[in-house]
């Protein structure tokens, strides 16, 4: 335990310094690991101040209460604990937000956010951007008017960044993505709850991430691996998904019309759209309505060179289905109502080629349970034409050989 | 009275023995810690800044970021017997110890900016021996001094818009972070409106800006084949210059491929030629309810079912764009956007 010792920015303000050519607080901050920010007085302007001056090694702990803020705050200085005083003991409010495009801003490296809430951003909720080694972990994002076109688009957004960590987090309300890693490697999201937003979990134009052990639960789709054309970082790979509860997702999609996410089909449980290296294993698929999991290529036109807009080298493993599947929903219901009404728990789009060019094979490994359900739409390509409909119901079967390993994070030590 | 209280500071600050007789004082400029006032740096003679010190320089840009309409007043000081070395049209290399020194100032009637004027902030870019530091002063109300605020402010101002109407600006000085935010290069700080290019014109002294830095010996050489930035408001240039001469002061220096918003893949700066990197018909990647119910950054022809022009309309947090630095729309900027738009040819 180090020593707590109160560096009082804003006392020091008060100490008249006539003759000081440096910023009276720079001197008070000197050698103190940790700072407390006051409950009294302005809070946003302290915290904002306490970030600001921190050096590299300090810890900034906020108060237990709720804090109403105008505009965002951000985070700038590398190797820094920003620590509330518990999920549901510190909570920053931004309902009354005029400025800034998200709620806290981290643009620095190996920082912890822990133990705070962050309610009612107008934007974004968290953001951390080239940010490596950053943890979140403890922390709720929500907001609290339920499921709406105007709430912030992600809750937590790490973006840019190397050894993502995100863990024990609570997302609520996000009309984009709960939690969203983006243009990243090394990721691990473990342990946490996405529910009522649109996707719950996304990893997105990244590669090498674990998402485990998560719950997500009543957004319009609950896990996406996508890949995106005309990102600087594309080509999405190397996810596993396991061990996690993705249920109930049927919360009608109230995503702003032009964001990908507003294409998701209320009612999906896991997509894997244009990535490779995806396994996905014991997971419980469990009352989602329209399919448990959907395999696509990126149905868009795009011009990007670099891009392959199909989901390849994609195993399936032992997972549970129950449920759901009885209200198909979004583009592919018509598709549904032409198999019959309704999908089977597992189905790909057989979208092999695009722009012309020849058929990829997929590699594509479905290794289920006798009685898991599965289609394979054969439409070939897009865009989506029904008359390309060639359902197929026999699975196939292939994987790589080695699968990716675990995620080992520099900030996340390994047991003995 | 005014004129006592503005006396005070310079008392202080000189029986400190921060004499200013010289010009600005280079220890306060490279000091690791910002000035507590502006004043301490000695850039200008007077304690309202509109005296500038000896070796600093007014000057100005052919492209401005819209500010809420502020009165932007720009100073440059170069350390005696160093010079800013030209790199092309684009930034200069300049020398440890230079100083770009920005005063924002408002009107009661901004149809008459110079009329009861009062400085609102000035935001400092010091040039340190590790790079670029950006620190925000805000002024006292009596326009004698300005105080380091790393938090930045927030100000009501009532005054007239530039159209005659009374308007309230709920002003934000930005805070050291944001500075950055706007400011960022990579892991780097850099300038962003002093490119050798968007300064290449007749400044506020009346003579060609850069022939006359040259002169002074604050920059080596002026560049033979110098492009000057398209004015965004000069009318004679045609629309696709000037409003990329625009997108690239007002967007340009986040969305860029180092920029704080290089996620987006949308880049706007005026190298740029890539037609999906400047948004037609590209898909956004984050903007939530930023899109407006829009599909594409910019559909040709239709500046009503493109993202860019939504953004730029707005004020609202989560949908404005920039994200920082202004609180109001800029009729003129989204009246030539959507002009540019809407005479792209559509499909």
């Amino acid at each position: 335990m180090r020593p707590i010792i109160i560096a009082s920015a804003m006392l020091a303000v008060l100490v008249p310094a006539a003759c000081s050519k440096k910023a009276p607080a720079e001197k008070a901050a000197a050698q103190a690991p940790v700072t407390q920010v006051s409950a009294e007085g302005d809070f946003a302007a302290s915290l904002q101040l306490a970030l600001i001056e921190a050096k590299p090694g300090d810890t900034i702990l906020m108060p237990e209460g709720t804090f109403a803020f105008t505009t965002g705050v951000s985070l700038d200085v590398d190797d820094v604990v920003l620590s509330g005083a518990g999920q549901n003991k510190t909570i920053l409010d931004f309902s009354g937000q005029t400025g800034a495009g998200e709620g806290l801003l981290v643009t620095s490296d190996d920082v912890t956010l822990t133990d705070f809430s962050i309610r009612d951003t107008k934007g974004d909720g968290i953001k951390s951007k080239g940010a490596d080694r950053i943890t979140y972990q403890y922390l709720t994002v929500e907001w609290t008017g339920g499921p709406l076109a105007t709430n912030g688009a992600y809750g937590v957004y790490p973006v840019e960044s190397e050894d993502v960590l995100v863990q024990n987090v609570t997302v609520r309300g996000a009309s984009d993505a709960g939690i969203y890693v983006g243009q990243s490697k090394n990721i691990i999201v473990r342990n946490s709850i996405a529910e009522f937003n649109v996707a719950g979990i996304e990893i997105e134009n990244s590669s090498n991430a674990d998402v485990h052990g998560n719950i997500a639960r009543d957004n319009a789709g609950g896990i996406l691996i996508f890949d995106l054309p005309d990102l600087p970082v594309i080509g999405g790979h190397s996810t596993r998904v396991f061990d996690n509860q993705i249920v109930h997702n049927n919360t009608p999609n109230f995503a702003p019309v032009g964001n990908i996410v507003a294409g998701v089909p209320t009612g999906t449980g896991l997509i894997v759209m244009a990535n490779r290296d995806v396994y996905v294993f014991d997971n419980t698929f469990e009352d989602n309505d329209t399919v448990h999991v959907f395999l696509t290529a990126y149905n868009l036109p795009f011009e990007d060179e670099r891009y392959n807009p199909l989901p390849r080298d994609i195993t399936l493993r032992g997972n549970t289905y129950t449920g759901g599947l009885a209200n198909p929903q979004g583009f592919v219901a018509p598709i549904a109502a032409a198999l019959g009404g309704q999908f089977p728990a597992i189905v790909t789009d057989g979208v092999t080629r695009w722009s012309g060019g020849g058929d990829v094979e997929l590699n594509i490994d479905i290794d289920e349970a006798e009685d898991v359900g599965f289609v394979s739409l054969g439409l070939g390509e897009y865009p989506l034409d029904p008359a390309n409909l060639a359902p197929s119901f026999e699975r196939p079967s292939g994987g790589k050989e080695t699968e990716p390993s675990p995620i080992v994070l520099p900030q996340d030590p390994q047991p003995e | 009275m005014r004129h006592a209280l503005a006396l005070l500071p310079v008392l202080l600050v000189a029986a400190c023995g921060g004499g200013k007789a010289g010009g600005p004082d280079l220890t306060a400029i490279l000091d690791e810690a910002p000035a507590q006032h502006l004043s301490d740096y000695g850039f200008f003679a007077d304690a309202a800044a509109d005296v500038p010190a000896e070796r600093v320089r007014a000057y100005d840009l052919i492209n401005p970021l819209f500010s809420d309409d502020a009165a932007k007043h720009r100073y440059i000081f170069v350390p005696e017997g160093k010079t800013a070395k030209a790199d092309g049209g684009g930034l200069p290399v300049f020398p440890v110890g230079t100083a770009l020194i920005k005063t924002f100032a408002f009107a009661p009637d901004m149809r008459a900016p110079e009329e009861g004027a009062f400085k609102v902030e000035t935001r400092v870019l010091i040039r340190k021996a590790d790079g670029w530091a950006a620190y925000p002063y805000v002024w006292n109300a009596d326009g004698t001094e300005a105080t380091y605020a790393p938090t930045g402010a927030r100000q009501t101002i009532s005054t007239v818009s530039p159209a005659g109407e009374p308007l309230e600006i709920h002003y934000e000085v930005p805070n050291k972070n944001q500075c950055k935010t706007c400011h960022q290069s990579g892991d780097a700080v850099e300038p962003i409106g002093p490119k050798l290019r968007n300064l290449a014109h007749e400044g506020p002294a009346g003579v060609d800006q850069l022939a006359d830095w040259a002169a002074a010996g604050l920059l080596d050489h002026v560049p033979d084949d110098l492009a000057p930035t398209p004015s965004a408001a000069d009318m004679t240039l045609p629309l696709d210059s000037r409003a990329r001469g625009y997108l690239d002061i007002n967007c340009g220096h986040c969305h860029k491929p180092d920029g704080s918003a290089s996620n987006s893949g949308l880049w706007l700066q005026l190298e740029e030629t890539s037609p999906v990197k400047l948004g037609l018909k590209k898909h956004p990647t984050a903007a939530g309810r930023g899109s407006g119910g829009r599909l594409v950054v910019i559909e040709p022809g239709h500046p009503e079912q493109s993202i860019l022009a939504y953004r730029m309309a707005s004020t609202e947090p989560g949908i404005a764009m920039p994200e920082l630095g202004r609180t109001l729309p800029d009729p003129v900027g989204i009246d030539l956007i959507n002009q540019w738009i809407a005479g792209m040819e559509g499909e």
